[in-house]
Parts: structure tokens; sequence; C-alpha cells
């Protein structure tokens, strides 16, 4: 029962809250690509890797009290923040299930910006690409975004030191 | 003349409930609707078990696509002189609203959830595998087929073209919107597709709505949120949708344990259950095949299995009761044991439920950059996110509703020897003492 739910929240307890749903929808989909077993169905959107089910399973751990979600007026838009409450902590020490760790992915992908999240991201939805057609894709679905030579090359280095990471 | 540019002697028309009229005049089009792979979709309900719960509802994927391409048709002429617009992709365009949903399954929503699919990855497949639909695709043009699969797939380079078949307010959602509120006969699900198809227009990589319109898509989302929670969430359908899964994983579990020998060799689902299904397997089954061996699966020696199919075939349904996981944590544990006690395996007749289980959703504005909202264009030329203009958008896009329900097989609690245990169970799900008659 709501096993899915549960991963998020493991996620959350190890982020220990998350800035932005836009953040925390490009770094559920990065650590999918690194394994963790996050089963949400993610499609290629405007701003890269989205997923409808990941935003419903997120509002509905906020409706059961296992979520606090608080609301930041940035004057053009709002920002969404997400800390896991204490009737969530009660949850998953009550519900066992096996996942595994993901701490020192999670720190590495917390540091960084959701502009970075964005690219890494991007790069990874192409990863069936040679690095240099991956690259090329991100500049003809990303243009408005004109990621520099500079911002692609941390993006590979990171994705090289993420898979690693935790190994 | 080039194969792009060829044009029937005559129109073509196809009637249609909705729409009226699909207009056909393109030889590419009238070529693509003829392909094998795209008449497979006569065989594959648009809404899958809903007719369980609203007998009209037998309405078929072959029908949206055909909506869809026609609704994408009326938008292309509403822009082809306005600025933005590319008339080159016209051809692109209808082909991708034609061919959208081309690798949905039977059951598509349970069949990817038990067997790990991704219509999405067999709609590429078709468009560029060996296929008769790729055939004519590449005839337009080499190289036109994978442009189709990228407009697909969103990843195309021009985003306007991409939003005309995949955005907030989109012809996807306003045909299959209308059509599903017709067949299904509910009142809800209506709104003036004419007059959004008049405001839209084309602005950079977008399409946004003229500031004027705002009313005609404050009703345009009322009826996607009406049909979420009346319609596409609706908690019978979603009992015969938990059955269907239940029957997959059973079958599947069967085959895995290898001592299991099915009366008839499943020959449609050994791929699906070895996990490893290409392309020619995958358009083999659709949904009069997988009714056919829901049928047999009736006289099989497995209790389970023979049990969940005819419960399908019949409907004979899970009832529910509303759970919330957060204070029930509990009773869900004493449930799942008292269930084994009994002898009812709760594997497959215990069953959480979640709103976050659909593959629908309602229009929320999300935040910046999460993903690209409706925009109104303001008299000013500025653009503006529609719930920050509409209190009826803003109100109903605000509130979170979620919902989870528990199923579980009435009858067989009813059947019980052992009052002990049937009291228990009862008075858990339905509360001391209460009239447990309630759904």
């Amino acid at each position: 029962m709501l096993n899915n739910h549960a991963k998020l929240m493991q996620f959350f307890s190890v982020a220990d809250g998350v800035t932005g749903r836009k953040k925390l929808q490009k770094m559920i989909y990065i650590l999918q690509k690194c394994n963790i077993p996050f089963e949400e169905k993610y499609q290629f959107h405007f701003y890269g890797p989205y997923s409808e089910e990941l935003t419903l399973r997120v509002e509905e751990l906020c409706n059961l009290g296992f979520l606090q979600e608080e609301k930041e007026d940035k004057s053009n838009y709002y920002q969404y923040n997400y800390q896991l409450t204490a009737a969530g902590d009660d949850f998953l020490e009550q519900f066992p299930f096996d996942m595994p760790d993901m701490t020192a992915k999670v720190d590495m992908l917390k540091e960084k910006s959701s502009r970075f999240l964005e690219l890494v991201s991007t790069m990874f939805y192409f990863d069936d690409l040679p690095l240099e057609e991956n690259v090329e894709k991100v500049r003809t679905v990303k243009p408005k975004q004109k990621y520099s030579d500079e911002e692609i090359e941390d993006a590979v280095t990171f994705i090289q030191k993420l898979k690693h990471e935790g190994k | 003349m080039a194969y792009r540019d060829e044009q029937l002697s005559e129109e073509k028309v196809f009637k249609d409930p909705v729409h009226r009229y699909v207009h056909v005049k393109d030889r590419a089009i009238w070529d693509l609707i003829a392909a094998p792979e795209f008449q497979r979709l006569r065989r594959i309900k648009q809404l899958g078990t809903t007719n369980l719960t609203f007998h009209g509802a037998e309405h078929s994927r072959f029908n949206h696509s055909l909506g869809v391409y026609e609704i994408v048709r009326r938008i292309i002429n509403n822009f082809q002189d306005r600025p933005h617009w590319n008339k080159d992709e016209r051809l692109l365009c209808l082909c991708a609203a034609l061919l959208h949903d081309l690798g949905h399954g039977p059951f598509s929503h349970s069949f990817e959830k038990v067997f790990k699919l991704d219509h999405e990855y067999f709609t590429q497949q078709i468009i560029i595998g060996d296929t008769k639909i790729n055939e004519i695709l590449e005839r337009v043009s080499p190289g036109f087929a994978q442009k189709v699969a990228d407009v697909i797939a969103k990843t195309y380079e021009d985003k306007l073209v991409v939003s005309l078949i995949s955005s907030q307010i989109d012809a996807d959602r306003m045909d299959y919107l209308q059509r599903d509120a017709y067949f299904t006969g509910v009142s809800y699900g209506h709104f003036d597709m004419e007059r959004i198809l008049r405001v839209m227009r084309p602005i950079d990589d977008q399409v946004v709505i003229k500031s004027t319109g705002m009313h005609a898509v404050e009703d345009y989302i009322m009826s996607r949120y009406q049909m979420y929670w009346q319609v596409y969430f609706h908690p019978v359908t979603r009992s015969a949708e938990v059955i269907l899964s239940k029957i997959l994983h059973r079958a599947k579990y069967l085959y895995e344990t290898k001592k299991f020998k099915f009366k008839l060799k499943p020959t449609h689902f050994l791929s699906f259950f070895e996990g490893d299904v290409d392309l020619k397997d995958y358009l083999k089954l659709d949904e009069m095949i997988v009714h056919y061996y829901f049928q047999l699966w009736q006289d099989e020696d497995d209790e389970i299995l023979r049990d969940l199919c005819e419960r399908f075939m019949n409907r004979r349904l899970f009832k529910y009761v509303e759970f919330n996981p957060n204070l029930q944590m509990n009773d869900w544990m004493e449930l799942y044991q008292l269930f084994q006690q009994a002898g009812i395996d709760p594997k497959y007749y215990l069953v959480v439920d979640s709103s976050s289980d659909l593959p629908y959703d309602f229009y929320r504005p999300g935040e910046e950059e999460e993903r690209l909202p409706i925009h109104l264009l303001m008299p000013d030329g500025n653009l503006k996110e529609l719930s920050r203009h509409s209190d009826i958008v803003e109100s109903i896009s605000g509130k979170k509703r979620t919902d989870h329900k528990l199923y579980f097989p009435k009858d067989k609690l009813n059947e019980l020897k052992d009052e002990a245990v049937k009291t228990r169970i009862k008075d858990i799900l339905y509360g001391q003492g209460a009239k447990e008659d309630v759904e």
C-alpha cells in the first residue's frame, strides 16, 4: 500500500526539505535515471522532463498531512517549499520497505539551481544519444535557455560524479 | 506532383457526432487512416473500463484520433495568415495530431502499470519502425517520420507545433473532453470550442488566448474539472481497473511459477509476461484478444484467476470505502492480517487506490517554469497566467482535492464462516455498528 508515496516521503526525509516544485521535479527524475526506484512517469515538457503523477502524489501527501507545503509569493509567481511532517516520519517508521541509500546523490542535487538541474535532466532524457548529439539536441529543444559551453561541461562532469556517488 | 502536396480528387468526410464532419483532402492523411496500425485503434476503447459504469462509453481511440486531427486542421486554417505561424508545418501538425495516440494498447493504463510499458515508446516505434505508417510518412519526405515522432514526443524544435497537440489547452484535451462527455451521456464536459479556436493566437513558441476569450476558457477548465471527478475518477470504473490489473498480475505470476499449466497457451501474452515485448507482439494485442483470454480464464484451475476474470466479465466488481492512510494505518495492517486469516489473499482482494493512479489531471497553474500554463494575451500585448486573471480558475486550481479508496470483495466477506473474523472486518470497513450496505 502507498509504496510509491512512501518512496517519496523517504526522499523528503533524506533531503530535509525541498525548495521549489521545478527543482523537485528534476531531482526525482535525475534520481530515477540513477537507478533509484521511483516509479513516477515522466514526459518531456516545455521545461524538460515533468511528471504529472509526481505532482499528484505530492498533493496527496500534503492532503494526508505527511508533507507540509509552504507557498511563497514571488510577485510574478508562487514558489512552493516542502517539508516532511511528524506524521510523515511516523508513517515511514511503520511502513517497512527497501530503498537504496540516496543521501549523497540528494545532497549533490540540492546544492544545484533549478536551471542547472533542468539542463542535467534534459541531458539524461536524451542519454540514448552519443554526447555530441545529446548536446546538440539539448540546444535544439532549449534554445531560450542559451546554455553556455561551460555550463554544458559542468553538467557532463556532474552527471559522471553523480553516477559514481554512493556506489 | 510531390506526394506531400498530393490532394484527393474530392474532399472526403467522416461523419462525426462531436465535430459533425472530419474533413480529409491530403492524400497522405487518407493513406495513414487506411494503414493497419491506425485501423487497429478501432479495437481499443478510448475510456478502457468506463463502459462498465457509463454504458455508452464504447468509443475508440480511432474516433478520438480523427477528432484531434479535425481540431488541429481547423486551428491551422485560423492560423494561416497570422504572424509567428510557419505554413510549411501544416502537414507535420496534421500527421502528428492524427497519430498522437497510435501506441496505445488495450486497457493501456493497467497494462502499462503491470507490465512496465510505455505507450509513448510504442507510438515512436510504430512511426519510425518497419510499419505501413512509416512507409507513408517517409514518402512525404525522407526524415519526415522522425519529425512526426519528435512532435508527438514534444522534443521537436518548433514548440508552437508541439503545443497544438500537447499543452494545457490543446486539441487532444478539447477532443476527448467533448467526445467522452458525448459518449458517456453526462451533461458536463461541454464548452464553446468554436469560440476558443477563434481566440487562439500563435505567439513565439506557444499558443495563447486573447483575453476577450477568457470566459470560454473558464468553461473549458470547469468541464475538465467536472469530467475528472465525475467520469474519469468514478469509483466504480476504478473498481473495474483494480480487478483488471489484478488479473494481469495473477496471470503473470502463474506464468512465472512455471508450475501452472494454462489450459490454452496464452500466446499473445507471452512476451508481456517475459518483459520482452517487441512491436510485432504489441500490435497483435487488442481488447478483443484480451477479452477472449479473460473469457477462457474463467474456466482455469487457479481459483483467484478464475474468480477475478468472472468478476470482470460479469461486472461483479469490488465494493469500496473511503480510506485515509494517515488515520487508518493500523486498520490497514489489521485488515491485511484478517484477510489472510480468512483465506482471502489480500494481495489480490484488498487494494488501496489513489487519485494519483489515474492518467488524467485538471488545470493547475503551477510554479514558474514548472510547466507551461495557459497564458492570456492582454490588450497591452503582455501575457498573463490564466488563474491570475480569472477568479473561477483560481478557486478551482487552488483547491487540492485528492482521494483514496479501499477496494474489497464484499460478497466473499459475506460468505465467511468465521463470524468473529467477519464481524471484525466489517467493523473496520464500515465502522462499528454502522450499516454495512454502504458502497
